[in-house]
């Protein structure tokens, strides 16, 4: 009954998401910004058949050659091809997004609803908390984190998950005040659920939505947060084809061998220009029950 | 539904971004924040302590070195008081740091917070650089993007300021290194001035410009405003992407309003009414946004200055890190989470101060 009443309140969820795509798609910014997500995505899929070369093997025959000919992007100090490393690297940093939203979507969620659904002492601890983990920059927070487990890019992508959970749970907790006291939830309690059940039958389903967006708007930060990590040696660890760490290596030669940078550095700022491009046609797409977040 | 996309921009920051400081209108008396930010300064002492010890690396073997005796490592590790209960060291550590304590350097040997005090000016001069930068180009962009809103010049300007915001700073600063250093030769590499003018300037203040003045030294200035003209920009520029959207978002929240179309049936010319009263009234907002802007100029200066060898805050903490000397380590984060809550602190003030209807 309450499951029923909750769901005729939302259309199904595809049809959303149709709905979504289509709107986003009418402006040319945010259509770009789909178009790199999803050639990011298929490059990924399909990176052994895409990528010319093996992103490891070295040839020191060929080392530090310029684009054109057989390297499309050039060689790095190893021989290795460039765009061969870029198209593995991808999977590098799809692993990054998608390990850090399926830690920080559940862990936001779970803070936010109880924190809004409970209220009380208890919300105004946990939201002290969320406060101190905001009043750092993330990339600073990071720093500290990967510093205390020791560089590698599974701390990294934990240390990226421990600061970005914060904007999630404070989303989710905003979202549950609008609903803690909506008919279906107290249906719901006077039917004898308990608390937690409400939460999680009742609450979560109505904060996905919108914590889904959050968890993608997010996604920009976390690339450049990664890449950062990876630049100054805290992130993924040579030899992998992580982009931030291919620039780091790269620095070295930068003034004689521009390719070795400037090809990773794009592919860096192509996908996380996607990522803001797509959030910014998403916050136009919202509707007006989002706004009223904190 | 034009006002709704409005308030949206203003309410609901890009990712990664500080919250947007309309949140802080409310009406909390004094106290009770202060409260507020005491909680939370004890709460960052709890997470950087926290953070200290869940290191693998022993502190220990740190300073006593790989091949000491039992008895030295003993010693020490009681020296360092971690063989008492951990609340008793957390209560010694909130003594330390409450009394300006933030234990020795094991790089230098020195006091840590006498090494930082040494480099946060190199940082504080390159961070206030780059928000009159980024403050100058946000503020006129995002009044353009508003006065233009849904033609060209709003949507050129928001590609523009979402550039600046993808872009991966520490590359955005070798490229700008290699296009106007090494190709154009236009500014100053690395470093906060030619190397052959090290050390002909007395550290008087730890600021460059100001030292070299008062040296009456022009020819250390102008290589000093040579190196800092290229990584203060392009953290600028990174930072005026969040300073863009906000002041758009303002500026449009006023042009909708009526007072804005009586001073324009009154006769006054758009420029007018933009900025003698549209622009006058979102003066107090802005300054908080700048405020807020700058505490995160500071992430960015983490990486650009291991780009541009700037000898800052930011390469203290990267060097120590990769040293792994926690003491450094922590006291910066500790450092920087300090000038956060303070920079909340002083933007939320100056909104009671200067904007009378929060009175």
């Amino acid at each position: 009954m309450t499951a029923q009443i909750a769901k005729s309140s939302i259309p199904g969820p595809m049809q959303a998401l149709w709905n979504i795509v289509r709107f986003l798609l009418k402006s040319p910014t945010s259509a770009f910004g789909l178009i790199v997500i999803a050639v990011l995505v298929i490059v990924a899929l399909l990176a052994p058949w895409i990528a010319t070369h093996d992103p490891y093997a070295q040839d020191l025959q060929n080392v530090l050659q310029a684009p054109g000919g057989a390297h499309l992007f050039g060689t790095d100090e190893l021989g290795r091809d460039i765009f061969s490393r870029i198209v593995w690297g991808t999977r590098i940093t799809l692993t990054i997004i998608f390990l850090v939203s399926i830690v920080v979507g559940p862990i936001g969620l779970a803070v936010g609803t109880t924190s809004g659904y409970i209220g009380g002492k208890f919300d105004t601890v946990m939201m002290r908390i969320t406060d101190i983990f905001l009043s750092f920059p993330s990339l600073i927070l990071s720093l500290a984190f990967v510093a205390a487990l020791g560089p590698s890019l599974n701390n990294a992508i934990i240390a990226i998950a421990l600061t970005s959970w914060p904007p999630i749970a404070r989303l989710a907790r905003a979202e549950t005040l609008t609903f803690r006291s909506a008919d279906y939830v107290a249906a719901a309690r006077l039917q004898g659920a308990s608390t937690g059940r409400i939460i999680f039958k009742s609450i979560v389903p109505m904060c996905l939505p919108s914590v889904l967006i959050r968890i993608t708007l997010n996604m920009a930060t976390v690339i450049l947060t990664a890449a950062g990590l990876g630049f100054l040696g805290l992130g993924a660890q040579p030899p992998m084809p992580e982009w931030g760490a291919m620039i780091a290596m790269g620095r070295r030669y930068m003034i004689d061998s521009w390719w070795l940078v400037t090809f990773p550095g794009i592919a860096i700022l192509c996908v996380s220009l996607a990522f803001n491009l797509l959030g910014d046609g998403l916050r136009d797409a919202l509707d007006p029950k989002q706004m009223n977040r904190k | 539904m034009r006002r709704s996309k409005i308030a949206r921009w203003g309410l609901f920051p890009a990712a990664g971004e500080a919250p947007a400081p309309r949140r802080k209108l409310n009406l909390r008396p004094i106290g009770a924040q202060l409260f507020t930010v005491g909680v939370t300064l004890f709460g960052l002492l709890v997470l950087t302590f926290v953070i200290g010890r869940m290191m693998p690396a022993d502190p220990v073997r740190a300073i006593v070195g790989e091949d000491a005796t039992r008895e030295t490592y003993e010693m020490v590790f009681r020296q360092l008081g971690l063989d008492r209960p951990i609340w008793e060291q957390f209560f010694i550590y909130l003594r330390d740091v409450l009394t300006g304590n933030f234990g020795l350097s094991i790089r230098t040997g020195q006091p840590v917070i006498q090494d930082i005090l040494h480099v946060l000016p190199a940082t504080i001069e390159l961070a206030t650089f780059a928000i009159i930068i980024g403050a100058t180009l946000g503020v006129t962009l995002g009044v353009i993007a508003a006065v233009n809103k849904d033609r060209w010049p709003d949507h050129l300007v928001r590609v523009f300021s979402l550039m600046g915001h993808s872009m991966p700073i520490f590359w955005t600063g070798m490229i700008g290194l290699l296009l106007f250093y090494a190709y154009f030769g236009w500014v100053g590499g690395s470093g906060r001035m030619e190397s052959f003018y090290i050390g002909l300037v007395d550290d008087v203040t730890g600021f460059l410009l100001i030292d070299s003045i008062i040296a009456g030294d022009w020819e250390v200035f102008w290589s000093a405003v040579n190196h800092l003209i290229l990584p203060a920009s392009i953290l600028g520029y990174s930072s005026s992407a969040y300073i863009t959207r906000m002041t758009r978002s303002f500026m449009l929240d006023q042009i909708n309003q009526e007072y804005i179309t009586t001073a324009r049936v009154k006769g006054l010319s758009s420029r007018q009414t933009i900025w003698r009263h549209a622009f006058l009234n979102i003066r107090v907002q802005l300054v908080t946004i700048v405020a807020l802007a700058y505490g995160s100029l500071l992430e960015g200066a983490v990486l650009i200055e291991t780009v541009f060898a700037w000898p800052g805050f930011g390469q203290y903490l990267t060097s120590n890190l990769l040293i792994g000397d926690m003491n450094a380590v922590m006291t910066c984060v500790l450092i920087v989470g300090v000038i956060f809550i303070a920079l909340n602190l002083i933007s939320d003030m100056l909104y009671r101060i200067f904007d009378p209807r929060t009175r």
